[in-house]
């Protein structure tokens, strides 16, 4: 099956005041239809991006994005119109992200008359109250007409999703779509978009530090761990989060808080070697967590960058110590 | 002999539409070296509780009712009448906040150094050389080199590391109690988790009493003793962590607690609160939640429910269909509600 939307070891730099930086290096990864995904790490790994990477809003230093099979960075005119239609993201602040000037209706209606979905009122009315449905924003009568400030922050996502959808998208790409609302309501919203890749096809890639966050979203599907611009693992949920390879993964999710107090005051801890994360102006050769990582060898993980590669238990990993580990242990038991 | 005692404090904010009653007849105790968190959502009132606790309110909010009972070598005092003086003494020396925001806590034009320096001398700690000792040994017992990051500026250190000096300024004074304002919101996970396993080790150290405001039930879960849950400015649960997390008898608090992921164990039947918090102007009749609530019945729009004693006299709940929740959840074993609704 070829891939929606594939991001090919696509790479980005930054020139900043201090030098030059690669906040994402050559980061693969190839999404179906449907698929509901997650990206997880910490500030400052490039996960934010990867999402305008993904999404066309940032041009890569490096590498192709594919949609359909075709670069989207070679193509023009319709074809390209008919991407920047197919691939929306929605943005982590509802409260910034809708203009407080226009009604639920406005907002919504605007992108229906640009991109010819409507042309009467009556037309863009029928649409907006379908939509608002969509979002269960319900009676939708008693939305259309407000305006921003009116709204709770859950009601404000929801609203920007809606907005996405008035292009019937292909592909969604949510940046912490969730950390701003109440803890209440997160599940909620992320059922929404779970609904609208179960139903409609859409493809979410959903971008979040709150790994329990991704477990819950990406639960029948797969989260992709990055650290420093780097892809260093990519694996099914359930795998990721009961049996992590790359030791960064592993330290996240040791060191996650639970919501269980019997479960978060056992948790065993992994040891890093550090607590300082190097910085992207000058990165440490080889794998970049081999300053702070418990596994590291010497003259293996501080010279030579590992690739992502694929291992037994429907996982990439990017780590020369587990890719060694875990296909030994298999080739071992299989002998 | 707690080290506060809070009885029936209500504060409000005025606005020009009238009262909000931001915060409800509240009443708790907090023992020596005791950890206390208070969860809910945002508009419960747990922050307008944790600032009116130490006098530091906006203008425009009025105590209407209630004591704040604080307890000092057998000597009681109720912070609500002391004089400036005496309060200053109290906010810093007693009872010493961190808030929210960590990065915005600091003035960015003065280093480290200065804002430490600023601190004690406001406090009449005018010998400078004794101030750098102690924030030497401060910043220490945060896991900070003092030499790296006394000369530095706000913008310089990161957020764990800035979230480290506001707790080593918090305890300058040697305070009884630290008041700690959503004190990992904001923070990465292994800088998180740093900050909770320095927050352990200072508590078992210094022996200090901490309360915590939090809407991230994993913190409490790691840190918390007792547990509090708001809703619309009224306590409506107060338990011990475990009974809290494992047996919780408000269906408020069973609703947060179902609202949350985890990342180990199973994951259970995760579910949002439908609806959103109510109005604090206009409140609806009886029980603010029974708008939201799975379980409510008429009687429950009838009249507000008092706390009462539930399970154990030393868990409570506002809630006349605790034992239905109770029924509801099933077994008391320790497995999260989540599970048990599954």
């Amino acid at each position: 099956m070829t891939a929606l939307i594939e991001l090919d070891h696509v790479s980005r730099a930054f020139a900043t005041p201090a030098g030059a930086i690669t906040a994402v290096d050559a980061v693969s990864l190839a999404l179906g239809r449907g698929e509901a995904m997650c990206l997880v790490g910490e500030s400052g790994c490039g996960k934010t991006t990867t999402g305008r990477l993904l999404t066309g809003l940032l041009r890569p230093t490096g590498g192709r994005l594919l949609y359909e099979g075709k670069d989207v960075w070679l193509t023009k005119g319709a074809d390209l119109a008919r991407f920047r239609r197919a691939v929306q993201l929605v943005h982590q602040d509802p409260y910034a992200s809708l203009n407080p000037t226009r009604t639920v209706f406005q907002t919504l209606s605007a992108p229906l008359y640009r991109h010819k979905k409507a042309n009467s009122s009556r037309q863009a009315l029928a649409a907006v109250t379908e939509l608002l449905k969509r979002v269960d924003l319900t009676p939708p009568e008693n939305f259309v007409t407000k305006y921003p400030h009116q709204l709770s922050g859950g009601q404000r996502q929801r609203v920007a999703i809606a907005r996405a959808l008035t292009v019937d998208p292909k592909v969604i790409v949510a940046d912490e779509a969730v950390s701003m609302v109440d803890v209440s309501i997160r599940i909620s919203l992320l059922n929404l978009l779970l609904a609208l890749a179960k139903e409609f096809g859409v493809t979410i890639v959903l971008i979040t530090h709150d790994l329990a966050v991704a477990r819950y979203f990406a639960r029948r599907g797969r989260i992709g761990v990055m650290y420093l611009g780097r892809m260093v693992e990519l694996a099914d949920t359930e795998a990721l989060v009961t049996d992590p390879a790359h030791p960064y993964s592993a330290a996240l999710i040791a060191a996650i808080p639970e919501a269980d107090p019997d479960i978060t005051r056992s948790k065993t801890r992994v040891e890093l070697r550090s607590a300082e994360i190097p910085s992207l102006l000058s990165l440490p050769p080889g794998c970049t967590f081999h300053p702070r990582c418990p596994l590291s060898e010497a003259g293996l993980c501080d010279v030579k960058i590992p690739e992502l590669l694929a291992i037994p238990g429907a996982r990439e990993v990017a780590c020369h110590v587990a890719v060694r580990e875990r296909t030994g242990a298999r080739a071992a038991v299989t002998a | 002999m707690p080290v506060l005692s809070v009885r029936d404090l209500s504060i409000d904010y005025t606005t020009r539409k009238g009262p909000v009653h931001a915060v409800r007849d509240v009443s708790f105790e907090l023992e020596q070296s005791e950890t206390l968190a208070i969860i809910g959502e945002s508009g419960s009132g747990k922050t307008t509780l944790a600032v009116g606790l130490i006098r530091l309110s906006p203008r425009g909010t009025k105590v209407t009712s209630g004591e704040i009972l604080y307890t000092k070598k057998g000597l009681t005092t109720d912070v609500r009448t002391l004089d400036d003086d005496d309060l200053r003494e109290y906010r810093w020396a007693e009872a010493a906040m961190v808030f929210q925001a960590a990065l915005n806590s600091f003035n960015p034009v003065i280093s480290i150094w200065e804002q430490f320096n600023d601190t004690a001398r406001a406090h009449g700690m005018k010998d400078s050389r004794r101030v750098r000792d102690r924030a030497d040994e401060l910043l220490d017992l945060v896991h900070l080199d003092a030499k790296r990051v006394l000369p530095a500026f706000p913008h310089e250190l990161s957020g764990g590391m800035k979230q480290r000096v506001l707790i080593a300024l918090a305890l300058m004074l040697e305070p009884q109690l630290v008041i700690l304002d959503e004190p990992t919101t904001a923070l990465d996970i292994l800088t998180q988790r740093s900050i909770i396993d320095l927050l352990k080790q200072l508590r078992e150290r210094l022996g200090f009493s901490m309360i915590f405001i939090s809407h991230d039930l994993s913190i409490a879960a790691e840190l918390a003793d007792r547990m509090i849950t708001m809703y619309a400015g009224r306590v409506v649960e107060e338990a011990n962590v475990d009974d809290m997390f494992y047996r919780p008898r408000h269906p408020y608090s069973v609703g947060l607690l179902r609202a949350v992921p985890r990342v180990s164990g199973a994951l259970g039947s995760v579910a949002s609160i439908p609806g959103s918090p109510p109005d604090l102007m206009r409140l609806p009749k009886g029980c603010s939640y029974a708008p939201r609530c799975p379980y409510a019945i008429d009687e429950c729009r009838a009249a507000d429910p008092p706390l009462i004693p539930v399970d154990t006299p030393r868990h409570q709940a506002a809630c006349i269909r605790w034992k239905h929740v109770a029924e509801v959840l099933g077994s008391n074993a320790e497995v999260p509600v989540a599970e048990k609704l599954a």
